[in-house]
């Protein structure tokens, strides 16, 4: 399975069997947790819920908290060659929210009963995954203002609607990440617009920055829905509340107008206004890109593990010393 | 013969579904249990809650007011972290 922000979808050899209406287990009172989703309601950690439905938040608030966490890899890059000391503390303070983003979604998902390490291990050995987008290198500096301008923008698209997520605790994770998140589409937006105004080869920049990331960022989506049986199940649950297609339309008719008033051009010929569906036209989407990605074969799938595996392990002895310290103040205290 | 003074609970509450549990107030009770019956009693008489968490107030460890100003000082300089911080040009929307 693949994570893209909140987004849960597999390989076509990794699909589920047919979606599964609730309830789920016989000894769940099915009035309860059938009709909170009829009401539109959300279900709290301590409700009545199907086994199934559960298992599956689990795994995508995990997903989507490792997305946060393996996030802060791309950008981190560019921290220490930022252009400007304004421009860096930008990007450490977004970086710092991507971190605080992981947290709060952990903690959403701890309250299924799970726990954090062991989530934390689950991505270390390859068991969970997260979205495949950071599996795209950082080559130049206007790829960090392409990842904010239409990384973020596509995340921002696909998490908005799960501020109203059927689990409480995740709808409400998602309304501090959604209102976090708003000034960092506005930062990648600015530091295109900055460069697609300067030097020629500064522009050049930003149209190859552009150029790469176009793709890659409508493949955050997801397969097409005729391709998509997971999210049927999401959608019967109230965990997702618009379709992978809808989505990427949406982002498509925002993103076109702000590409003109950058004065940079999308990759796709085939982009065109269309009167009759009041929607922009595009290209079609090579997917077997994104699932190859999916599977671990991305530019950088090996590097982003191997660094996140080396950052916990180069981590152990803080943790141990504040367990150590702990541990010591707790002996001091309990014997004055 | 004197009882010994009952602990103080703090209590949080949450008002529908959806919502966060919400600091309400303190009450003292002997013991977990009865501090939830007398939240329910003292707090929600008024159906103000569907859900009610009682926490011993002396397991919380807050922030101290006299170190106010220099405990949350390291926010208030980075004005970046708000969008109206960036120029959006004339008639770009959706940022």
């Amino acid at each position: 399975m693949a994570q893209v922000y909140g987004n849960d979808f597999g390989t076509p050899d990794q699909q589920p069997g047919r979606p599964q209406m609730p309830p789920g287990p016989a000894d769940l009172d099915p009035e309860t947790f059938v009709e909170l989703l009829a009401d539109e309601d959300r279900v709290e950690p301590r409700d009545d819920m199907p086994a199934a439905y559960r298992k599956t938040l689990v795994r995508q608030i995990a997903q989507h908290a490792h997305s946060e966490i393996i996030g802060m890899q791309p950008e981190g890059n560019w921290i220490s060659r930022a252009p400007s000391l304004k421009r860096k503390a930008i990007l450490m303070a977004k970086v710092q929210d991507e971190a605080g983003h992981g947290l709060y979604l952990y903690s959403a998902a701890e309250t299924l009963g799970v726990d954090r390490a062991d989530l934390i291990d689950q991505l270390h050995s390859g068991r969970q995954k997260y979205s495949s987008i950071f599996n795209y290198p950082t080559l130049t500096w206007a790829d960090v203002g392409a990842i904010g301008w239409l990384v973020d923008g596509a995340a921002i698209t696909n998490q908005v609607p799960l501020c109203r997520c059927s689990y409480g605790p995740y709808s409400r994770a998602m309304v501090r990440v959604c209102k976090e998140e708003s000034f960092h589409q506005r930062q990648g937006f600015e530091i295109l617009w900055t460069l697609s105004h300067g030097s020629p080869a500064q522009r050049a920049m930003a149209q190859d920055a552009v150029d790469r990331y176009w793709w890659p960022s409508l493949m955050m989506f997801g397969p097409p829905d005729d391709d998509s049986p997971n999210s049927a199940q999401s959608m019967a649950w109230g965990i997702k509340r618009f379709s992978n297609d809808d989505l990427r339309q949406r982002f498509v008719d925002m993103t076109v107008p702000q590409s003109e008033a950058l004065g940079l051009t999308l990759p796709d010929p085939e982009i065109r206004w269309n009167d009759e569906r009041g929607h922009y036209d595009f290209g079609t989407i090579d997917f077997t890109e994104l699932f190859e990605v999916v599977k671990g074969n991305g530019p950088c799938n090996a590097e982003r593990m191997a660094h996140k595996v080396k950052a916990h392990e180069d981590g152990a002895w803080v943790r141990e010393a504040a367990a150590a310290y702990a541990a010591k103040h707790a002996v001091a205290e309990g014997a004055a | 013969m004197s009882t010994p003074p009952s602990p103080l609970w703090e209590v949080f509450i949450r008002a529908r579904r959806g919502l966060n549990h919400v600091h309400a107030g303190s009450l003292h009770a002997a013991d977990a249990e009865t501090a939830l019956r007398n939240a329910r009693d003292v707090f929600t008489r008024r159906n103000e809650g569907v859900s009610i968490w009682v926490v011993p107030s002396s397991e919380i460890t807050a922030s101290s007011p006299d170190e106010r100003d220099a405990f949350f000082d390291p926010a208030g300089d980075k004005v970046y972290r708000h969008p109206t911080f960036y120029d959006v040009p004339e008639g770009v929307e959706h940022l």
